[in-house]
């Protein structure tokens, strides 16, 4: 499909594992440290999650990973260049939070102006340009001024000019401020597709249900430093608490789930286990079964990525 | 080639925006004034059996009159047109999706620089044909030196460019503008003391008149244009307000040359290391 092409690796470019790669990065503006010390791995091809409170240094992170700012100190690479290497910009799709641009163009135009800038050929913005106003549902606005668009199709088209040089990153700064449901299924869609022709995405959300289905992996970060870095399928690993509901139960028989749960609260029929990981769960319904427990259901608690972002970096607001 | 592409996205602004196309219509008003009032000058004066030499002198000194009008409009609208070019899209985030692209911060501001100097050029040429032309039309007097005295105008509306281009990569689109203007009415005013001190036979005054040069060498740039497109007979005799009682030297329309080369070079190194 036209607009979503499998990346083709031309030769020049430098091959590595890693999309982004960042150590002890840091920004300081006058006094005021933005970013303490960030250390990330990004691999190609991976859909990776950006996470912490307002304030937490994630603009300035992407900020300096796009060259937009100078890092005060610490390394980063982007696909294997430099940060603020003019050329790997070539690869690199990004989509502000706000994004503007010069609004007395229309739709078409300033997708044009997007791919001369990217150094497109005339023969490559023909083909992109439509098939990309397709993607994002602005076709039948393309001659319509930006001046004229609601904040969701200005998020659209800014969508569709990250995604016209075909990146091998692509970098999305909060991508569903101001669309409506089925703009956020078509961010979802793309970020999707993405994966799939092997492009590496960095979404910066606040929004972490999508942050869930879409992500590879979560970095939490707060201060400017990465807390923690986790896999989302690793997510219901650990400890998990079990709904359990169960007649027939006695004391005798609770006091012997202690080998597994580290806490069992009853509440009449009800129980709620607290296991250390859900691998445990088929040993515990044989125990019970064992013991004549009339078991009508044990359910293991998928735990959220809010969960799990309150848990790490707290519940105290951002700045 | 990205510069190419911001100098056409530049030029193109001001043209959408209806920019350039107020600016001529105000131009054509303005010529259109000019041209009343020099036909009713010439008319007058011509029936009153004035020698040839005086009529001839009046509707110089009233052409110049319209080229120093031309000039202060010309220096204003390059301040306003380009005020905003910088400090704006930074503020608004526009530059960011600019910046992010395979395009050096050289390349954009040199782009923008380009796009702006070929509207002013534009500005400059109508205005100054258009003032030229009519008065050549209902006088028959054209100025000496006409190509020099044009380069002068056109030199002082791209030091005001650039100028503006520094100062917008590191204050607000008002902070801007008030420094640029701010600059040029020292200069203007700098411009008068230096002349008045030379008449009065006053050498601090012209001291001071030079300083001000010094500091911002725009109306050194109008007043040598002036000069060399007067008439010799008026520069000599002192009286008129562009004698050459205290003409800008050449090494002072140098260093305002060098002074403009410097400040686009600040310009864009500032801009190249600036937070977006």
């Amino acid at each position: 499909m036209l607009v979503n092409r499998p990346i083709a690796r031309s030769p020049d470019l430098r091959m590595t594992d890693f999309a982004i790669q960042t150590r002890n990065l840091r920004k300081v503006f006058d006094r005021k440290v933005a970013v303490e010390g960030l250390t990330l791995d990004v691999r190609r091809g991976e859909i990776f999650g950006f996470l912490g409170p307002n304030g937490a240094g994630k603009s300035t992170s992407v900020k300096m990973l796009l060259g937009l700012t100078a890092p005060t100190a610490g390394q980063a690479t982007v696909l294997g260049c430099p940060v603020g290497d003019v050329k790997i910009r070539r690869r690199i799709g990004f989509l502000p939070e706000h994004f503007r641009f010069y609004d007395w163009l229309t739709a078409a135009e300033l997708l044009n102006v997007h791919g001369r800038l990217y150094g497109m050929t005339e023969a490559q913005r023909r083909e992109r340009i439509p098939a990309l106003l397709d993607l994002v549902g602005l076709s039948e606005h393309r001659r319509q001024r930006v001046r004229e668009f609601s904040k969701g199709m200005l998020q659209r088209i800014g969508l569709a000019q990250a995604l016209l040089n075909e990146p091998d990153l692509v970098i999305l700064d909060e991508p569903t401020s101001g669309l409506d449901p089925g703009g956020r299924r078509l961010v979802r869609d793309i970020i999707k597709a993405q994966r799939e022709r092997g492009a590496a995405v960095l979404l910066n959300s606040h929004l972490l249900g999508e942050v869930e289905v879409t992500c590879d992996r979560v970095a939490f970060i707060k201060h400017g430093r990465v807390l923690e870095s986790r896999r989302m399928d690793a997510l219901a690993a650990g400890e998990t608490r079990v709904r359990l509901r169960a007649g027939n139960l006695n004391d005798e028989v609770l006091s012997g789930l202690a080998r597994w749960a580290s806490a069992v609260t009853p509440n009449g029929h009800r129980f709620t286990l607290t296991v250390p990981s859900a691998d445990v769960l088929p040993e515990v319904t044989r125990y019970l079964v064992a013991h004549s427990v009339d078991l009508y259901e044990l359910t293991p608690e998928k735990k959220s990525l809010e969960d799990l972002f309150l848990e790490i970096v707290g519940s105290e607001g951002g700045l | 080639m990205g510069a190419w592409v911001m100098a056409g996205v530049t030029f193109r602004e001001a043209a959408r925006k209806k920019l350039l196309l107020m600016a001529l219509l105000a131009g054509v008003a303005f010529i259109a004034l000019f041209s009343t009032g020099l036909h009713f000058q010439v008319r007058d004066l011509r029936s009153q059996h004035v020698p040839r030499l005086v009529t001839q002198e009046a509707e110089r000194a009233f052409i110049m009159m319209g080229l120093y009008a031309v000039d202060i409009i010309a220096v204003v609208l390059t301040a306003l047109t380009s005020v905003d070019t910088l400090s704006g899209e930074i503020s608004s985030g526009t530059i960011q999706a600019v910046a992010t692209k395979p395009i050096s911060r050289r390349q954009i501001l040199i782009g923008k620089w380009l796009g702006f100097v070929a509207m002013l050029t534009i500005y400059v040429a109508l205005m100054v044909g258009g003032i030229l032309g009519m008065g050549h039309w209902l006088s028959g007097i054209v100025p000496r030196n006409l190509m020099l005295g044009a380069a002068l105008i056109w030199i002082e509306c791209v030091l005001i460019l650039n100028l503006t281009l520094f100062f917008g990569t590191a204050f607000s689109t008002l902070t801007n503008g008030v420094l640029v203007l701010g600059l040029h009415g020292i200069a203007f005013l700098g411009g008068w003391i230096e002349q008045a001190g030379a008449v009065l036979h006053s050498p601090r005054t012209v001291t001071l008149g030079i300083v001000s040069s010094v500091i911002m060498p725009s109306e050194s740039l109008w007043r040598r244009a002036a000069f060399e497109m007067q008439s010799p007979i008026v520069g000599a005799l002192n009286i008129s307000p562009f004698s050459n009682a205290s003409v800008p030297s050449t090494a002072m329309i140098g260093y305002a040359a060098v002074y403009m080369v410097l400040v686009l070079v600040f310009a864009v190194r500032r801009f190249g290391r600036r937070d977006l």
